[in-house]
């Protein structure tokens, strides 16, 4: 195994059957689901191995690159809003580590985890060491949009996106739902991004749902943000000149888990996204997982391939998982 | 829908005609945080109804609700009024959110006519903690001064009214003096949401900015009960109002492959062979619907016909 035994034991394995397509695949949050070598789901704030690490990450990207947080002037409830959800997700998640507390008109912070005691005001940005969802997204490995609903449209208008999988939150900030979801192929065509929108319309305060996501990502890379593509995207040649050995080390099914707030007091919704990534070698010691992972990426037809950018070498993964 | 139930804490009586309750839960645990303009919908000895929430909205330890008697109504108005005392217990759903803030408006215009003004009273505590540029518009009898210490907090930018023809004429002097980028909210009796509308729509206002303030949530009702039969087993059976036609099967035993069991996700279509099919979901063309074949089971329902599905 080359992962940490925690990060194969919460993978999201995310194919249900032996095909994929687009599908408005949302489901209510917080149900656990077991795989064969344990279970993911549980949380919607989900704390792991990598936890230091990744904010680490994150941190570093945000230095190099602001653009990839952004927040509209008129998102600034939405903010505060979120930052308290995501709070008090992590409490009731980790009560050991975490807790929110209110005091009068102030609250108490804790992450034990970061060794953090906060103080703050609800909506005084000075009670804060950094602007609220900058604040928040220092404490949580998931990508953060926050998403404002006006004129019978969702609008992406407040983020921390540092982990993007070969998209732009800087370029589509303040887009619309569909704008941003524009590129995706067979998303118009079939409805599914429409019913989406819809679904996510009608979400009432508190209410929390889920879907997953996934692609293939060379090397244990969080960040294949476009802005990046330089560094990232001759991976995708390079891929086939290596070993078999080095294949299955390199390779990583990247999964994400999103999962959709609405948040209760600006009404805004926010939009979770958390990556995993395993290599190809630690799905394939899972025979359940080998199987079913070669069957899709053998069926998956080819625009959805190229899309998403795995179509240079997916016969080969399919070949690896095959013989593995 | 999960419902919560809470204890009347207290019960204000001052202003004729209208009560308010403060609700808060049993074990004096917060109460869930929630949008400027929200209800809840409360079990009034039988009937439902929506009533905003006029506290605070963030994590409060109370909901406070104002109920106009009304004498000709379905009764809920009169068993609050007549029935409910302190220390009793009611139920009532989560809070809804059906008329919020627009976060980018450049200024927001409350009109409000007597009862009219509960809606109002939380997006006024919000723009004051956040700071947004609000204008408030009130009109009520005389001894009716619902909420008039929270509207008079906005100073300048607040006017009460008992008399009409002068707030009629303020009304129609703010509609054609704001910013561009306002936005007008509204709520009142249906006669005067009509007056208002039209008033602003002469002037140019469009649609869009313009929100009004129905009571009754967009959440699906009920619907009617129907009967239905199961085309391989031959089993029939009647699916009860506020019951779905998957929970029913699946009370039954049958297995019914789900996900979102809001109606867009697809996953619990069924073969429907006979009879006429109330379509609600958000997953069907208009093709598929007219063709009437199939639906949704976990919001759809069947009509005055047995629905027979293909199971």
């Amino acid at each position: 195994m080359i992962s940490t035994p925690d990060l194969v034991r919460t993978f999201p394995f995310p194919f249900a059957a032996d095909t994929y397509r687009y599908s408005t695949n949302v489901e209510p949050a917080g149900s656990a689901v077991p795989t064969p070598v344990g279970r993911w789901g549980e949380r919607v704030v989900d704390v792991d191995s990598e936890y230091e690490h990744e904010l680490a990450e994150r941190a570093a990207v945000l230095a190099t690159d602001p653009t990839r947080s952004a927040v509209l002037p008129h998102m600034r409830p939405a903010c505060w809003d979120a930052m308290l959800t995501l709070m008090r997700e992590l409490a009731s998640g980790y009560p050991d580590s975490m807790s929110l507390q209110r005091h009068g008109a102030g609250w108490r912070w804790r992450n034990d985890r970061l060794g953090i005691e906060q103080d703050f005001i609800l909506g005084d940005e000075s009670t804060l060491p950094a602007e609220p969802l900058a604040y928040i997204a220092g404490q949580v490995q998931e990508d953060i949009v926050l998403l404002d609903q006006r004129d019978g449209d969702l609008f992406g208008d407040a983020g921390v996106v540092t982990f993007a999988a070969d998209w732009s939150f800087g370029f589509d900030v303040g887009m619309t739902f569909l704008e941003i979801h524009g590129p995706v192929p067979r998303l118009r065509a079939t409805g599914v991004i429409t019913r989406a929108r819809e679904f996510l319309m009608r979400l009432q305060p508190g209410e929390t749902y889920r879907r997953t996501n996934w692609t293939l990502t060379i090397g244990r890379r969080l960040d294949v943000s476009t802005e990046l593509y330089h560094e990232w995207g001759p991976d995708r040649t390079m891929i086939n000149g290596v070993t078999d050995e080095e294949f299955g080390r390199l390779v990583h099914l990247r999964v994400e888990v999103q999962h959709l707030i609405r948040l209760p007091e600006s009404g805004s919704i926010c939009f979770l996204i958390r990556t995993y990534m395993l290599p190809l070698a630690d799905i394939a010691a899972v025979d359940a997982w080998r199987v079913r992972a070669a069957a899709v990426l053998a069926e998956l037809p080819e625009d959805i391939a190229d899309y998403k950018g795995i179509i240079g070498y997916r016969d080969r993964a399919v070949q690896w998982l095959r013989s593995a | 829908m999960n419902t919560i139930k809470l204890v009347v804490t207290a019960v204000d009586d001052t202003i004729g005609g209208i009560r308010t309750l403060t609700l808060a839960d049993p074990d004096g645990a917060a109460l869930p945080s929630f949008t400027p303009g929200s209800h809840i919908v409360v079990d009034c000895g039988g009937s439902a109804n929506a009533y905003s929430l006029t506290g605070d909205g963030n994590s409060p330890t109370a909901y406070v609700i104002s109920v106009l008697r009304c004498d000709e109504g379905a009764g809920g108005s009169r068993w609050i009024h007549d029935e409910l005392a302190l220390g009793d217990t009611v139920a009532a759903g989560p809070p809804r959110s059906a008329f919020a803030p627009v976060l980018r408006a450049r200024r927001h215009l409350l009109v409000a006519a007597g009862i009219g003004i509960t809606p109002m009273v939380s997006h006024l505590r919000s723009a004051q903690l956040w700071g947004r540029d609000v204008r408030m518009l009130y009109i009520h009898r005389e001894g009716r001064a619902a909420y008039a210490d929270v509207v008079a907090g906005l100073g300048e930018h607040a006017s009460i009214h008992t008399g009409r023809a002068e707030f009629t004429d303020e009304l129609l002097a703010a509609l054609a003096d704001q910013p561009f980028g306002t936005h007008l909210y509204v709520c009142g009796p249906a006669s005067f949401i009509e007056y208002v509308t039209g008033a602003a729509a002469d002037l140019g206002w469009p649609v869009s900015r313009i929100h009004l303030e129905h009571f009754g949530s967009d959440a699906l009702d009920p619907g009617e009960p129907f009967a239905a039969r199961v085309t391989s087993t031959g089993e029939e059976f009647v699916v009860d109002a506020g019951v779905s036609l998957l929970e029913e099967l699946e009370r039954r035993g049958f297995e019914v492959p789900n996900l979102c069991r809001r109606g867009v996700c697809g996953e619990c279509r069924l073969p429907v062979s006979a009879g006429a099919i109330t379509h609600r979901d958000l997953y069907l063309t208009d093709a598929e619907k007219k063709a009437g074949d199939a639906l949704m089971a976990c919001v759809s329902r069947g009509g005055d016909e047995t629905l027979e599905v293909a199971l």
